[in-house]
């Protein structure tokens, strides 16, 4: 059995002609992109868009999408929309009609939705179900009902049971990277540990290859039920033993071990094999199974809204006292908004870029510019952007003994100088919820798409 | 001689590992500089502690022979995305690391 791992992000891209490549080989069974991650943070969640651009999307869609149905190899994504709640699902569904109803394509396609209710969530909280994932972030009630989306994280389950469909594309919400390529590899006899192993190197495209690329494909081999050979389609690319076991540790805090929601793979006595000089075989991966099965839930709250003012600074004695200026602004700021808003309702930051490196013998007056950016959030975009105007007018004219650039402090590449950044999210839910069942927040449905 | 973790590293790299942790892996040229940096004992969890300004207690080493490389997770030093952040994907957050002097 054959799998081919489009790219590392929908939208991220991948080469035409390794595409070219996977086309000429007769015995391709899945087709699998992962298409979201938390790690452009939280907005693009509680905002309900997708940090991948709309026309970058339809692009690598456009090109595989064809090929996928007429050849009839089920085509799966994974986390669509970059978030994989309900809107970005919608909005992932809508570029594929377009694709379907562009190049007349006529298919069936399973749609898992896994966005949770707020009361689902405050149900497993009350029930001692949820669990902390890491320092710093507590669940109450309160942040469950500022959360705008809620997502949870479902693993091979819901896959599996939608493939057992035989849908042409699964088009799935919020999901594990791992469970796009590993679901099928299981539901075809391929042992867990071995087929968790194989996504987690593939789910990446190209990045375990050299030179390495998420904007590009990788097509893995099940070889038998416990072992699985890489190798890039691409032939400027080759996969070497280093290059795979090191990606194996990869964006996860352990190298050995590869959390899911029904256990974990335990890769330290994996086995990696060149057999060749562009292809890997990797074998002995196990599974352990876990008692109580968890799902991830990750939820995104409304925190303000943000306007910046980017600046250069080029005199050395105002790059010195900077520190210093922008206390004399902020208690500026307070003064102007005494009576009209509360100190609490916004926040003022000053971002510095050019500072000296830890350790660095720094001169009494630096030789070099320095790059701002004046930062508020404020509880709404109108104090938002009055306080940043403040803030930027005040810095620009901030008096001090010795001044020589008495003119102005503040070189600003743009008019007009402020810049609205819209609502602010951020996370308030990143936690692992006791289920009963792992299908129990996935919703499947079974659409026809085109004529 | 005394030398920084980052001129011995030939990758010497940050990145989430979720939103509330950061990870980072350091992957040796071979064996001999990946033995030298394990078998110092300088790098450990207090020096990590230290050099990130957190308790030792919250740094996690783990040492993946077979590509001779060192991983170490931390806290991140704020919630990805949350309004004191300043760097969102966690990929620049090695310096402090790379800076660590090892025999």
């Amino acid at each position: 059995m054959k799998i081919v791992s489009l790219c590392g992000m929908l939208g991220y891209g991948y080469e035409k002609k390794s595409l070219d490549v996977v086309k000429k080989m007769t015995d391709v069974d899945y087709i699998g992109t992962d298409a979201g991650s938390t790690d452009p943070g939280p907005c693009y969640l509680g905002a309900g868009k997708s940090f991948t651009n709309r026309n970058a999307v339809k692009r690598d869609l456009e090109l595989v999408l064809p090929y996928a149905v007429q050849k009839k190899i089920p085509l799966i994504i994974g986390t669509a929309g970059g978030s994989g709640a309900g809107v970005h699902v919608q909005w992932t569904r809508t570029i594929i009609e377009e694709i379907a109803q562009a190049n007349h394509l006529s298919f069936t396609m399973a749609i898992i939705e896994t966005e949770v209710t707020k009361e689902y969530v405050k149900e497993k909280l009350r029930n001692g179900k949820v669990h902390e994932m890491g320092p710093g972030l507590k669940l109450t009630e309160e942040n469950i009902d500022k959360c705008t989306h809620i997502v949870s994280q479902i693993g091979v389950g819901p896959f599996i049971e939608a493939l057992k469909h035989k849908p042409d594309v699964i088009l799935c919400g919020r999901s594990c990277d791992t469970a796009i390529y590993a679901a099928p590899a299981i539901m075809n006899g391929m042992e867990e540990g071995p087929a968790i192993h194989m996504a987690k190197i593939m789910e990446c495209g190209a990045l375990c290859a050299e030179p390495m690329a998420a904007a590009d494909m990788m097509v893995a081999t099940v070889n038998d039920k416990d072992s699985f050979t890489l190798e890039p389609p691409n032939p400027s690319r080759i996969c070497t033993i280093n290059r795979v076991a090191a990606h194996t540790m990869y964006e996860q805090g352990n190298p050995y071990f590869i959390y899911e929601p029904d256990g974990h793979a335990d890769l330290r006595e994996a086995h990696y094999e060149a057999v060749s000089d562009r292809a890997v075989k990797v074998s002995n991966c196990k599974f352990v199974k876990v008692k109580q099965p968890t799902l991830k839930i990750e939820g995104a709250m409304l925190a303000g809204y943000r306007t910046i003012s980017i600046a250069g600074i080029n005199d050395p004695v105002t790059i010195s006292k900077i520190d210093d200026l922008f206390e004399i602004v902020k208690k500026f700021v307070a003064g102007q908004m005494e009576g009209k808003a509360n100190p609490q309702e916004y926040t003022i930051m000053l971002k510095k870029f050019g500072t000296p490196l830890p350790g660095s013998v720094v001169p009494e007056l630096p030789d070099c510019n320095m790059g701002i950016v004046i930062d508020v959030v404020a509880k709404t975009q109108e104090l938002a952007n009055t306080v940043c105007a403040l803030c930027r007018s005040r810095l620009l004219h901030t008096d001090y003994p010795g001044r020589k650039s008495s003119a102005g402090n503040l070189a600003f590449p743009y008019s007009p100088s402020d810049i609205e950044c819209g609502a602010v999210y951020v996370f308030g839910i990143y936690h692992l919820v006791d289920v009963d069942d792992l299908l129990e927040t996935s919703k499947i449905d079974y659409v026809k798409v085109g004529a | 001689m005394m030398e920084k973790l980052n001129d011995i590293a030939v990758i010497l790299r940050s990145k989430n590992a979720g939103p509330l942790s950061v990870t980072m892996d350091l992957i040796f040229k071979d064996k001999k500089d990946f033995l030298r940096v394990k078998n110092s004992n300088t790098l450990t969890q207090q020096a990590v502690g230290k050099a990130y300004g957190i308790s030792s207690k919250m740094v996690d080493i783990v040492y993946y022979d077979i590509v001779n490389s060192i991983k170490i997770t931390i806290p991140r030093r704020t919630i990805s995305g949350n309004i004191d952040d300043d760097d969102v994907y966690g990929c620049q957050q090695q310096l402090p690391l790379a800076n660590i002097l090892i025999p």
